[in-house]
């Protein structure tokens, strides 16, 4: 995927037919993006393995995973002389990243240093400079939906994250707890006409149109199962109901997963750790497949508050750091490497003697994503990311 | 027949033969928010007491009589037996027990146990504090608990809190929902479940944890832009250094420190994990040593100005609306100070303005008061058996009570509560509680449902209450019902019944 590519189907400018932002009519090949949000803080280095830094074997006694090796097909995947897959994602993002449809940006984050899960979570999903006062009406992704006409965004959460506060009322709908059996015609109609000229009409509309739409898939999930279809769960059903979602009439996702926060017994090839990785990378591919075509229009932004302490805690587990490990997917990707400035993982180059240095803030990343994903100038990137100087990585 | 006889009430919901006059209704958009849902109770108590006697008593909770029934389940529950001292003694022994054990089946039944004990432990704390917000009369009380255990938020899955927070609820809480702001502070600082929840319990000289000294000021007194500092906040935290859990046996102190120890019940003041070191709090010097030195930082926070307006602001979020009329929240703020914080005062200034009166209907129910409203409307004072419905009811609506993870508690302000799939998911739970008892009637030691079928919610106080007032669309919406069920989800599902 190339900018000519998203350029040339993908400016919708015309203003969008839409109740709350959604949008009927896209054009075909238009970009779609999601942003998966690992809360908690997931633990990079166990996820692209510094294999060859004899620092990460020294710090983590215990959790280190071990050196890819040729002759272990179940082990950790060499992607470079430096760095490793984890093996809980060996057989998910490994193809992926052969295929040049995914690729890393090791040294990620953000500026902010609290270190609280709250705090953090908060600055990234608002994406304003952090020595502004804290705008908590306006997040990142729904400055975006604004700036592009006809977005279509949806958020697959119970409540509405930051990143989609703004000021148009944005969808947002739980797959995991969605209900089976919707209103019938009459009803929606009758619950409709209630909140009729509220303030909260657009929602009603949406919540009614959404629960259609859930029912109507599981209903096809349910026959797919009947014919033999593996049935999936936790994350992978979330990705594949998301996919009908975001294979047809929105553009702009987001979802987040949560359970990365291994202060203690996190594991190192198998164990906790590993077991949500290895759910996640499923979920994944699981999206992927289930896109068909439109994965080839799709990029999908993988990040986490921070990154864990480098050294490993008493209690066999990493407590709160800074620089994370990104991810970007998508069929057309500029995928298969590791992106972003880099430096040596050794002792010196540690942030605070601790933690990961961030390189690579996560503004200037998006920033140079949107940029070339949508064709936005720097008067539009102003208004997503105010302060932040786009950083043109060539993900895509 | 039952439902045909409510169909024939239905026909005519817009003209009731029989049903009160608007005329006789009292104050209802006031009642709504001084209660989690006006029922016969409510109604009854307000004609006695006329309407300053009515929020007097309900300031000052002179009437927290349960009807006997629940008084009785709340007494049999297990967790009132059990003194929170002990408990986390014996918590800690029986962990350390299982944790001995050799790997394998043994252990992990062990474990297994434990975990089951701590979740009923949790069930029965949620159980006690519904069945009292559904039915004691003291209302506005009941709302202030909540309201409170959400400002000292504590969440379950943290340490042993499942087993605390019932305790906690109960001492630290209960006694001072209505009380001086300070004394509730103080509790919250003592309690076994917030130390560890915010992690004091670790707090010690030279190993330092600024969590719960972080959150003091940010989230329990001063709100976040107060003008305090990073240094406040590690002086703050130096302050409360030594504050944590009593162990088995008390520490064995240098004779100069004996003075200095406290402890009582699952609380203890360790001198020797203290830094009696000279501190600065918000640029004054606190002069005394020990634990007396907290209680003086604390006071010295809940005296600040910028406390007087955040918690009268978010009183003020809570019971009027999303952007409180600044010159209510400075009276509240005034009223705050001139009484000590008293907050019946502070409540009384809320409740007798006229700013409050011109948001009546605006402010969007959080999913704790729709939940208990719709329950109240449904089955009025007659008594639920099973609590299991509503816990699920409000896990759905994503506010479980002791389930929100971090220390800022659940938001107060309607679009945390009104985004497309929650209005969806509320009118869900609207037909689940409409079209049938919903598992809230089949007892919980099991045993056959002790009622069947779906509630009729024309009852009088449906008519003296709700009805005079419903908007238009709303008429036409429940004139429209095919059935007393749908009627039900209508009239549950409507602006009218999920804003106050």
């Amino acid at each position: 995927m190339n900018r000519r590519h998203f350029m040339r189907t993908g400016l919708a400018v015309a203003p969008a037919l839409t109740l709350a932002g959604r949008l009927f009519a896209a054009p075909p090949g238009s970009p779609r993006f999601l942003c998966v949000f690992l809360r908690g803080g997931y633990d990079c280095a166990n996820f692209l393995v510094p294999w060859s830094s004899s620092f990460y074997y020294e710090k983590r006694p215990r959790i280190a995973i071990p050196k890819p090796d040729p002759a272990i097909m179940d082990g950790a995947l060499a992607l470079d002389a430096d760095w490793a897959l984890a093996p809980a994602v060996r057989d998910s993002l490994g193809p992926l990243y052969q295929q040049r449809q995914a690729l890393f940006i090791p040294f990620a984050g953000t500026e902010d240093l609290s270190r609280s899960h709250f705090e953090t979570q908060d600055s990234i999903e608002l994406g304003q400079p952090l020595q502004t006062t804290r705008d908590f009406s306006s997040g990142f992704l729904a400055r975006l939906a604004g700036t592009l006409s006809g977005a279509a965004p949806i958020a697959f959460t119970d409540t509405l994250p930051l990143a989609f506060k703004g000021d148009a009322g944005i969808a947002s709908i739980s797959l995991q707890r969605a209900g089976k059996s919707p209103f019938d015609a009459t009803q929606t109609a009758a619950l409709r006409g209630m909140y009729a000229g509220g303030h909260l009409e657009s929602a009603v509309t949406e919540g009614l149109e959404l629960q259609q739409e859930v029912a109507q898939a599981m209903q096809e999930e349910m026959q797919a199962a009947n014919r033999g279809a593996i049935s999936t769960k936790g994350f992978e059903l979330t990705a594949e109901r998301m996919a009908r979602f975001m294979r047809t009439q929105y553009r702009l996702g987001f979802v987040d997963v949560g359970g990365w926060d291994t202060h203690v017994n996190e594991g190192a090839a198998g164990g906790a750790l590993a077991t949500n990785l290895n759910s996640l990378g499923k979920g994944l591919v699981t999206y992927a497949e289930s896109l068909g075509e439109e994965w080839n229009n799709t990029v999908v932004f993988v990040l986490s508050e921070f990154g864990r302490t480098f050294r490993e805690n008493g209690n066999g587990g990493t407590d709160h750091g800074h620089g994370s490990v990104y991810w970007v997917l998508g069929g057309r990707v500029n995928g298969g490497r590791i992106a972003g400035e880099q430096v040596r993982v050794a002792h010196e180059t540690l942030f605070q003697d601790r933690d990961y240095p961030v390189l690579n803030n996560y503004r200037s990343v998006l920033a140079g994503l949107f940029g070339t994903m949508w064709g936005l100038g720097p008067q539009q990137l102003e208004v997503i990311f105010p302060g932040a100087r786009p950083l043109d990585l060539k993900l895509v | 027949m039952a439902a045909l006889a409510a169909l024939a009430l239905v026909g005519c919901a817009s003209t009731p033969p029989g049903a009160p006059t608007a005329a006789a209704s009292p104050d209802m958009p006031w009642l709504e928010r001084l209660t989690f849902g006006v029922n016969s109770a409510v109604l009854a108590q307000y004609r006695k007491l006329g309407r300053d006697g009515f929020l007097e008593a309900q300031l000052h909770a002179t009437d927290e009589r349960l009807p006997e029934a629940v008084s009785q389940d709340i007494t049999q529950l297990a967790i009132g037996q059990v003194d929170a001292a002990r408990l986390v003694l014996g918590l800690a022994a029986e962990q350390k027990r299982i944790n001995a054990l050799p790997d394998g089946t043994e252990k992990q039944a062990a474990r297994q146990k434990f975990n089951d004990q701590g979740n009923q432990a949790a069930y029965e704390a949620r159980r006690r504090e519904l069945l009292r917000a559904l039915y004691s009369p003291a209302q506005l009380k009941e709302q202030m608990v909540w309201f409170w255990l959400n400002h000292f938020s504590i969440f379950e899955q943290k340490g042993n809190v499942r087993w605390l927070m019932g305790d906690y609820s109960e001492r630290a809480i209960r006694p001072h929902a209505l009380g001086r702001f300070r004394d509730l502070v103080m509790a919250t600082l003592e309690h076994p479940a917030m130390l560890q929840y915010l992690d004091n319990a670790q707090n010690a000289a030279g190993h330092i944890n600024e969590n719960y000294a972080r959150e003091l000021m940010e989230l329990h007194t001063l709100g976040v832009d107060a003008g305090y500092t990073q240094h406040d906040v590690q002086e703050l935290a130096r302050v409360l250094t030594g504050v944590g859990i009593a162990g088995a046996e008390p520490p064995r102190l240098r004779p100069e420190l004996r003075g200095y120890y406290l402890r009582d019940g699952a609380f203890e003041f360790n001198p020797a994990r203290h830094d009696f070191g000279a501190k600065t709090l918000l640029g004054q010097p606190l002069t005394h040593h020990g634990f007396a030195e907290v209680a003086e930082a604390v006071d010295l926070l809940v005296h600040q100005k910028a406390c007087a307006r955040f918690l009268s602001r978010q009183l003020a979020e809570y019971f009027v609306g999303d952007d409180p009329p600044g010159a209510l929240v400075a009276r509240m703020a005034q009223t705050f100070q001139d009484s000590d914080g008293d907050i019946a005062a502070v409540l009384r200034t809320l409740f007798t303005s006229r700013e409050l009166a011109a948001q009546a209907g605006r402010k969007f129910k959080d999913p704790m008061q729709y939940v208990l409203s719709a329950v109240r409307l449904a089955y009025d004072t007659r008594l639920i058996e099973n609590m299991h419905p509503v816990t699920g009811w409000l896990v759905a609506l994503g506010e479980p009570e002791f389930g929100h993870q971090t220390p800022d508690g659940y938001s107060l302000q309607d679009a945390a509560w009104s985004s497309s799939g929650q209005m969806s998911r509320r009118f869900e739970i609207a037909r689940t509680i409409g079209s049938g008892s919903a598992g809230l009637f089949d007892p919980e030691n099991g045993g056959p449902a002790t009622v069947v079928g779906f509630p009729l919610l024309t009852t009088p106080v449906y008519y003296g209450v709700l009805e005079p007032s419903l908007s238009a669309p709303t008429r036409n919406a429940l004139q429209r019902a095919r059935s007393q069920q749908e009627w039900n989800l209508y009239l549950l599902a409507s602006p009218d019944f999920n804003f106050r």
